[in-house]
């Protein structure tokens, strides 16, 4: 027993406990769990490739990226000139998912240039470089020429609207990929395996030369440079790698989500990110595919089925009306928390 | 107590210890006398260092459930729960790496958390207004506001420093003083604390250069004439012949000898050690003239190494020599295999094998069939967190596309080929492990030595740069990994050049040793030249 604890983990045990609590008082107060569960599932697949890319960038020595909303901005810069253009379905995925790789791939080597001038503190940068990449990609969201009047801000004729509604476009797309019922819930088969797919690649990728000179130059720099691996560039190749993904998974993300938010809403998606990676066991300087998945589910899964409960107990309750701010209050008690716990468990115990 | 016939400084009774059930202390017995200086000898993995968390109350003993039997300072029994509790009963510490603050002053370090003070306006104020705390608490608080004694401070540690002869200023800052200063300062620190009865040294000359060390050495016997106690821990065994007055020695947890200084000698304590009689193969040097053409040209070589500066060194390496370098710390020896391949910055003309090789860029060096083995193991030579097998190798995967399938950057590693590797590796240099897959931080010292060697071995090269191979190993180990360089010098022809701060293990391999002082040759001997030409060319002079 003592044994499989310390395997998976402490973290990972007391969440799984909780998670389990979590569903099994669902079901005492009469909460369908099928729904739930399949909720569960969608939000794992819309975040894994979020949480995919702060990978790279662990394993080149960078740390945690908390500069992650540069690459979503790109996403968002893929996600619209597309849809602006007037391209839908699949044809408008696909070519938001190409722009969003190049784009991201082209931030991510000025960062990484950024990066190499900051040795030591590039997380902190990183939070900086996010919050100033959201910053100015709201002036461009403000100012750009709009085509499309479905996107077309109300006031002004100029500029995008805070949130595109991605009906007809290629909201939910993925997720309809191959799914199917199972109790009252929808199984997003297309969704998670498009993640894990991507997943497979990026494990993949770290077991081939490059891959494997990229994690020692992350884990021992003088040890790669003494073994004649070229330390700045696998460094460059990890940011450009990290920031690349992020855009593509900003792209799934709002594909599953139905909408795409503009202006501040990329501001702090940083953290809840950095949180599922930890929580799944990993640290500042380590980080596998695994950690990616299981992380990912245990963080989506209880904040997923938390919301729902406190919800419905909320409604049970003879004065609900004055009640009806607790579910968010909770959500972000809870969501916070769970970053909070995970920030301190830095070193994966 | 009785005055006249004093307990002994330290007693231990029947120390056992284990870790999450593994036994690494089986009942140890160790007495320590006042005034005398006591070895405690031992292989990595002896039992050393928990005996001396024991001793120190390091809370990783009491963490892992306290251990069994009887420990008396002074006569009394005690139970060390904290560092600082043990400090309480007079133990002091030496430690390997220093625990000194580089900002602050000689004198402040040595009087650190222990300053004299006196009480100030504030302190007598605060005094008055936390009374209702109660007497002790409120005392507690005004002194902690109390100003500091500086000129106290000061008198007291020039005494403390006079006591182990050193004329260091007190008032420098310990940033940028010579390592050697820095461990007198921590003796210093420890004399200094009246009550210290009992010093422990724990590998105190590992960093020293060895006018430092034999400088240390006689400290240590001053010390003991004034009635301290010193349990001396130490890899040196010529340093244990000079200073001890008892040696035990500490096998597999257990002690399998003790020992008056008069009735030991260094090959039977090394014998004890390792439980085994060390095989003295001698490897006869070869005639200058035997030797093959030159194949490493190294003029003017200048290198930007902190501490190791190398400036304009003239150096020929003939084919399948072993040339070794020696010389004190600090005086470049370490700096010209850094440089050589590219670690540091160089200027210089270096060419192998007849044409130039670029200096600065370590992938060309591997390339072109040079490897090096580093001093600094932990930070250059391993990646800790990786397997044995990784470790052996990622740099011939990267350097020269061994243990991988397909071709390009997207080749992938070939994790078996490289793992059924390790485990050969593994019998042949005899590293002790649980497998190639163990991870290289759960290795002792010297197994991650040849963990190191292996990874270079496995590049194959033509010409092996080794830098300090046997620093702070065991015995056992020492010998395997200079036996396995002889081998590979002699069966497949490997040129190696071998850096060391000990000229003894040189003089045993070498074939011919060059002396590097001030950053320049200042001269090549044969390794059975006299004693007194070594200490010429060591010393700066020319013979």
């Amino acid at each position: 027993m003592k044994r499989y604890l310390q395997a998976i983990g402490v973290t990972r045990g007391i969440l799984v406990v909780f998670l389990l609590v979590l569903w099994a008082a669902g079901m005492a107060v009469g909460l369908e769990l099928s729904p739930v569960l399949a909720d569960c599932l969608v939000r794992t697949g819309m975040n894994g490739v979020l949480v995919l890319a702060l990978v790279p960038a662990v394993r080149a020595g960078v740390g945690l990226n908390f500069g992650l909303p540069l690459g979503i901005v790109c996403g968002l810069i893929a996600t619209v000139l597309p849809m602006n253009v007037g391209l839908r379905g699949w044809d408008c995925f696909a070519a938001a998912l190409a722009l969003a790789t190049l784009f991201g791939a082209i931030a991510g080597i000025g960062y990484a240039k950024l990066l190499e001038r900051v040795p030591g503190e590039e997380m902190m940068v990183g939070v900086y470089v996010g919050f100033a990449s959201v910053a100015a990609a709201a002036i461009l969201w403000l100012i750009v020429p709009v085509q499309n009047p479905e996107l077309l801000l109300p006031l002004g004729g100029k500029g995008f609207r805070q949130t595109l509604v991605l009906d007809g476009y290629f909201g939910r797309i993925l997720d309809r990929v191959g799914q199917f019922k199972f109790g009252s819930g929808v199984f997003p088969t297309g969704l998670l395996v498009f993640w894990l797919s991507l997943c497979g690649l990026i494990a993949f990728f770290f077991r081939t030369r490059i891959g494997i000179a990229l994690t020692a130059a992350g884990e021992n720099a003088r040890f790669a440079r003494a073994s004649g691996i070229d330390v700045g560039r696998m460094r460059t190749v990890g940011v450009t790698l990290s920031t690349a993904l992020a855009a593509v998974g900003i792209v799934v993300f709002s594909q599953s989500y139905g909408f795409v938010q503009l202006y501040k809403a990329p501001l702090l998606m940083a953290f809840p990110t950095v949180a599922a990676l930890l929580i799944g066991g990993a640290s500042v300087r380590h980080a596998t595919i695994a950690h990616v998945i299981v992380g990912t589910f245990l963080f989506q899964s209880v904040l997923t089925t938390a919301l729902p409960l406190v919800n419905r107990i909320v409604t049970l309750s003879p004065n609900a009306s004055e009640l009806s701010n607790i579910p968010e209050i909770a959500r972000l008690i809870i969501s916070n928390g769970i970053i909070l716990y995970a920030l301190t468990r830095k070193d994966s115990t | 107590m009785n005055p006249e016939s004093p307990a002994p400084a330290l007693v231990l009774d029947g120390i056992k210890k284990s870790y999450f059930g593994v036994q690494v202390l089986r009942g140890v017995d160790l007495t320590v006398q006042a005034g005398e200086i006591h070895a405690l000898v031992g292989e990595n993995g002896a039992g050393k260092s928990t005996l001396m968390n024991i001793l120190f109350g390091m809370p990783v003993i009491h963490e892992t459930g306290g251990y069994e039997g009887t420990m008396r300072l002074a006569g009394q029994a005690v139970v060390p729960k904290t560092p600082s509790d043990a400090m309480a009963h007079g133990v002091g510490m030496v430690h390997q790496e220093f625990m000194l603050l580089p900002g602050f002053t000689v004198a402040e370090n040595i009087k650190l958390n222990r300053e004299p003070t006196r009480p100030n306006l504030v302190s007598l104020a605060a005094t008055v207004v936390t009374r209702p705390l109660g007497g002790e608490r409120s005392r507690g608080i005004g002194r902690a506001l109390e100003s500091l004694d500086l000129p106290r401070i000061k008198r007291e540690s020039r005494a403390a420093l006079d006591q182990i002869g050193m004329s260091l200023d007190e008032m420098l800052p310990v940033a940028g003083l010579p390592v050697g200063h820095m461990q007198f300062v921590e003796i210093a620190r420890e004399v200094d604390k009246e009550k210290a009865k009992l010093l422990v040294f724990d590998e105190p000359t590992a960093v020293l250069t060895e006018t430092e060390a034999d400088e240390l050495l006689k400290t240590m016997k001053q010390l003991a004439a004034r009635g301290v106690a010193i349990l001396f821990i130490t890899h040196r065994l010529d340093e244990v012949m000079a200073v001890a007055d008892r040696i035990t020695v500490l096998r597999d947890g257990e002690v399998v000898a003790r020992l008056d200084r008069a009735e030991a000698t260094v090959p039977r304590i090394a014998e004890l050690m390792i439980g085994r009689t060390l095989l003295q193969r001698e490897h006869p040097p070869r005639a200058a003239g035997a030797l093959g053409a030159v194949t490493l040209r190294v003029r003017d070589l200048k290198v930007d190494m902190p501490g190791e500066r190398v400036r304009g060194v003239d150096l020929d390496v003939r084919r399948g020599e072993i040339l070794g370098l020696a010389g004190l710390a600090g005086q470049g020896k370490i700096g010209i295999a850094n440089g050589i391949l590219g670690l540091f910055p160089a200027t210089g003309e270096v060419t192998l094998e007849g044409k130039p090789l670029r200096l600065g860029d370590p992938a060309e060096a591997l390339r072109r069939g040079l490897a090096f083995v580093s001093e600094d193991r932990r930070h250059v030579g391993l990646l800790l967190d990786e397997s044995i097998a990784d470790n052996i190798a990622t740099t011939a995967l990267q350097a020269q596309g061994k243990f991988q399938r397909g071709r390009g950057p997207f080749a992938l590693y070939d994790r078996a080929a490289a793992r059924t590797h390790a485990e050969a590796a593994i019998v042949d240099l005899d590293i002790r492990c649980r497998g190639p897959q163990e991870l290289v931080r759960r290795l002792s010292g010297g197994n991650q030595q040849k963990v190191c060697l292996s990874r270079a071995f496995t590049l194959e090269p033509t010409l092996l740069f080794v830098s300090e191979p046997t620093r702070g190993i065991d015995v056992g180990a020492k010998h395997r990994v200079l036996e396995k360089l002889v081998e590979w010098n002699r069966e497949r022809g490997t040129t190696i050049v071998l850096t060391s701060s000990e000229l003894l293990e040189l003089r045993r391999v070498c074939d011919r040793i060059a002396v590097i002082d001030k950053g320049r040759v200042a001269g090549i001997l044969a390794p059975d030249a006299p004693d007194v030409e070594f200490g010429l060319l060591f010393a700066g002079e020319a013979p």
